[in-house]
């Protein structure tokens, strides 16, 4: 059996538009862009560490709510993610 | 404001994984009201999740997970994803916090239960290393969840390091994906894991071979005895180094998979007040824990792997709706597993020079940037919480309590709600439990 | 080695910690005995506000004495102790409480304290997350914050840099100048000072206190959410009652930029577990001053118990059944703000040095002496 191609999703990140698969969650959507998910107390740049929603290291603002989990998130259309909050 | 929702179940199981569906499943067979609350998108529990990412769904592993999903679909059983347990507002009552989709309300959850079964799996071990903080340096078992969550590493450098079984099954699971996984290194020595694991003749081949991985990994280096001492990069990883104790050797890469096996998740078996015996939930042979009515399954009660926690919340689907005799074979099974569970904690035993990895600088708290200089002169938990906020930051200590529990002997097992973040709206909501007594009647 | 010295303190948290300091600093051969976590019994439950209080003259005069001696130390206090001063704004939900903002004003004013009233778009200026509805304030600027367990060991830190003696060991029996330890160790001196907040009273038998239970919040890094302390003027009414459990609109910028929410009193709860109900009827009057606070994540809650005394103000000085029994306890909710003027009298009352405020107010003989003629 032939799996069918997965179907995209836009997001937007800083205002960015940002395409990924459907399906895939918000800390996918920032590693494949490469971008940071906060800045720590000493000013580090942080992404995901565990990805089962325990470590918190990738707490984001989404659609204005804050520290919610991009490992646990699904990108949704139109989503809007700020990091560095 | 938050608002409230309440479910009253027969059975209720905390837990999606391959433990919980067992459990539920197997409870639900005889018209019982069942629900999984889990705070995942989606069943599976990290070993199973994001089935649908995964191209390589032909191989044995799934035919196992594909009988287990149709009974969890066959079944009638509430799915609560997307659901955070954070408190216990009474006995037979959890506290969940809703955060699904845009624009929905959190909302706080009063989940009745008369008989609970906590299957909340486990989470990696993860040591403090120079480096260990940069961007793509993440968890063995993270990166692969983070995989089977459509981040796509074909071509991607990928280096597995640490600790346990799982090191292998990810670095199999990143070939499949067309990853290069230049190599794997586990910290156990070679006479570790043959004494207490592989037998005798123990070497990395038939290692391999012993865990099925053999054809998958053919040209990937297995190494024993070897451990990672630092990572380097600017904003993000670019280079490892590992070291076996006498050389070191530097080594390029995307990203870097490391964890150093499994520590149960037993926050809430211990707000519930079940007892713990060395970090692990005591349960009776038909998964009971000491509090009535509350079974525990899988990692929790020991590290064992998928086969035990699929049998575990078997028996205690069966034992929490009145099918005891029907356990009784499923017991036998179980048992058989146990020494499995005792060998392979043996076998990847942490090694105590990983007590050195941290320098004075690399910090232990990521939550809270607390070096390992300032937490290295406290000997408890709770001075070191109160005197350096180690520990203090949104994940609780679940990072950097497990390490010093290893690094410096800390007994980091202080729970206390909420045992997750919870938004202030859902903390504020007032319990109305009252009211679903007398729906109940 | 000698086993005798010319205090021993028992009890290290803030207030023990401050009466080593002040004693060790004054020449004494001084024995601190702490067998937990320094500055971890009711000192870790405190918040940490450095706040002038009017329930009472006696109160006014220590609290305000006591908060010019933080803002002296202020300098050399390391960073972890989180020192800041924030003031305090005293929220006024309507025009009634307003009355009562000019008062207060009144009252601070004739002691030399300088405050500010603020009219509703003042306050809104000052802290735009509060509630919109909201009449105004009464902005006292000397008010800080401190994070206390830092404190606490920074000042037992500085006790034993004049040469303090800590003793990790726990009291069991005190008495006839004799301290008994959990190993079986004596420990002498003339004066003992019965310095273990609410376990002071399993030291010390009769003691006038009862434990007031307080639960504790504090939610993720949100910086500059507020700026004050922010508590609002029913929290006299609230604290002052002697009897039914209350709460209290009082929360505090931390310099993590995390907010720390107070407060609750609940007598006679013994077990140190959080009460839901108390909790949330804590969070829900938080939510009416500050309606944006809902979003926030709270990461953590927990509990203390303050040792409360009938008149609200501390035992400092002579316990009278015993010569060489001393307390310096009872200070309710108010410990971390008046530690150090309570070693200032403490060390008054031994060196028989006349006082910056009187001493008699705080005298344990006062209370005992109204029991006696009850």
């Amino acid at each position: 059996m032939h799996e069918p191609q997965p179907e995209t999703v836009q997001i937007h990140i800083n205002g960015k538009s940002v395409r990924v698969a459907t399906g895939s969650t918000v800390a996918v959507a920032l590693t494949l862009t490469e971008q940071a998910c906060r800045i720590s107390v000493r000013h580090e740049e942080r992404g995901p560490l565990c990805a089962m929603g325990i470590c918190m290291e990738c707490r984001v603002t989404i659609d204005g709510v804050p520290s919610r989990l991009a490992c646990q998130t699904l990108c949704q259309p139109n989503m809007d993610v700020r990091t560095h909050g | 404001m938050a608002s409230v929702r309440q479910h009253s179940f027969d059975v209720l199981i905390v837990g999606g994984g391959p433990a919980g569906m067992a459990a539920s499943s197997t409870a639900a067979a005889h018209g019982h009201k069942v629900a999984i609350v889990d705070d995942n998108p989606s069943l599976g529990g990290q070993i199973w999740r994001g089935r649908s990412f995964s191209s390589a769904s032909k191989r044995a592993a799934d035919k196992t997970a594909a009988a287990w999903y149709r009974k969890v679909q066959n079944a009638q059983i509430t799915h609560l994803s997307g659901l955070r347990v954070f408190d216990s507002a009474q006995a037979g009552v959890l506290l969940a916090e809703s955060q699904d989709g845009p624009n929905s309300q959190y909302g706080q959850w009063e989940l009745h239960y008369r008989k609970l079964i906590l299957a909340t799996g486990a989470q990696e071990r993860f040591l403090p290393f120079p480096g260990w903080t940069l961007r793509n340096v993440l968890g063995a078992g993270a990166l692969q969840s983070m995989v089977k969550s459509g981040l796509p590493v074909a071509g991607k450098r990928i280096v597995v390091a640490g600790s346990g079984p799982l090191l292998l099954a990810v670095a199999a699971y990143m070939r499949a994906h067309g990853a290069q996984v230049v190599e794997i290194c586990e910290q156990a020595s070679m006479g570790q894991l043959a004494a207490f694991a592989f037998g005798l003749l123990a070497s990395p081949e038939r290692i391999l071979q012993g865990m099925q991985y053999k054809l998958q990994l053919l040209g990937t280096p297995y190494r024993t005895g070897c451990w990672p001492v630092a990572a380097y990069g600017t904003q993000r990883l670019e280079t490892v180094v590992l070291s076996d104790g006498r050389r070191t050797r530097e080594i390029p890469c995307d990203y870097f998979a490391c964890g150093f096996h499994l520590v149960p998740n037993v926050e809430l078996p211990a707000l519930l007040g079940c007892h713990l015996k060395n970090g692990f939930v005591e349960v009776d042979p038909l998964q009971q824990t000491s509090v009535p009515d509350i079974y525990c399954v899988g990692e929790p009660t020991g590290i064992g792997g998928l086969e035990q926690a699929l049998v575990e919340g078997e028996i205690a689907g069966l034992a929490s709706t009145g099918r005891v005799e029907q356990a009784q074979p499923l017991q036998r099974e179980r048992k058989k597993m146990q020494s499995f569970t005792e060998r392979l904690e043996k076998a990847f035993a942490l090694r105590p020079e990983l007590r050195r990895l941290p320098d004075a600088q690399t910090i232990v708290c990521r939550c809270e940037d607390v070096t390992f200089s300032q937490v290295r002169e406290y000997a408890s938990w709770r001075a070191v919480k109160l005197h350096t906020r180690c520990g203090m930051g949104p994940c609780q200590g679940r990072i950097c309590g497990t390490a010093g529990e290893f690094l410096l002997g800390w007994n980091a097992n202080s729970v206390r709600p909420p045992i997750l973040p919870v938004r202030f709206q859902t903390m504020a909501v007032a319990p109305a439990i009252q009211e679903i007594k007398s729906q109940n009647g | 080695m000698s086993s005798s010295y010319d205090a021993i303190i028992l009890g290290a948290g803030i207030v023990g910690a401050a009466c080593a300091l002040e004693c060790a600093r004054g020449g004494m051969r001084i024995a601190v005995v702490e067998g937990d976590v320094v500055g971890g019994g009711a000192t870790a439950a405190g918040m940490g506000h450095i706040v002038i209080m009017d329930d009472s003259m006696a109160q006014l005069e220590l609290t305000r004495y006591s908060q010019l001696l933080w803002a002296e130390l202020a300098p050399e206090l390391p960073e972890d102790t989180e020192y800041e001063t924030t003031g305090t704004i005293w929220v006024a939900a309507d025009q009634q409480e307003m009355e009562e903002v000019y008062r207060k004003q009144a009252v601070y004013g004739q002691q030399g304290i300088v405050t500010k009233v603020l009219d509703r778009p003042a306050l809104r200026k000052m802290e735009p997350n509060l509630h919109p509805g909201l009449a105004g304030g009464l902005l006292v600027p000397s008010d800080a914050v401190l994070y206390p367990p830092c404190a606490a060991r920074y000042l037992l830190e500085q006790a034993v840099r004049h040469d303090a003696v800590v003793v990790p060991k726990k009291a069991v029996r005190i008495g006839n100048g004799r301290v008994e330890l959990n190993d079986g160790a004596i420990l002498e001196s003339q004066r003992i000072v019965n310095a273990t907040g609410t376990a002071a009273s399993d030291l010390t038998a009769d003691l006038p206190m009862r434990k007031r239970k307080g639960h504790l919040v504090i939610t993720d890094r949100a910086p500059g959410f507020v700026r004050h302390q922010l508590v609002e003027l029913g929290y006299l009414r609230s604290a002052g009652s002697s009897t039914a459990d209350s709460v209290a609109f009082n929360v505090q910028p931390r310099k993590t930029g995390q907010m720390l929410i107070g407060s609750s009193r609940q007598y006679d709860a013994d077990h140190k577990e959080v009460d839901r109900s108390m909790l949330v009827r804590m969070l829900q009057r938080v939510q009416q001053y500050l309606p944006g606070i809902a979003d926030l994540s709270v990461i953590r809650t927990w509990t203390g118990f303050r040792a409360s005394t009938p008149d609200k103000l501390p035992l400092i000085g002579p316990y009278s059944d015993d010569p060489t029994i001393f307390l310096a306890t009872g200070h309710e909710g108010l410990g971390i703000t008046t530690s150090l003027a309570t070693a200032k009298l403490l060390m008054n009352y031994f060196t028989g040095s006349r006082s910056a405020i009187p001493l008699e107010p705080y005298l344990p003989s006062r209370i005992l002496l109204e029991a006696q003629h009850a």
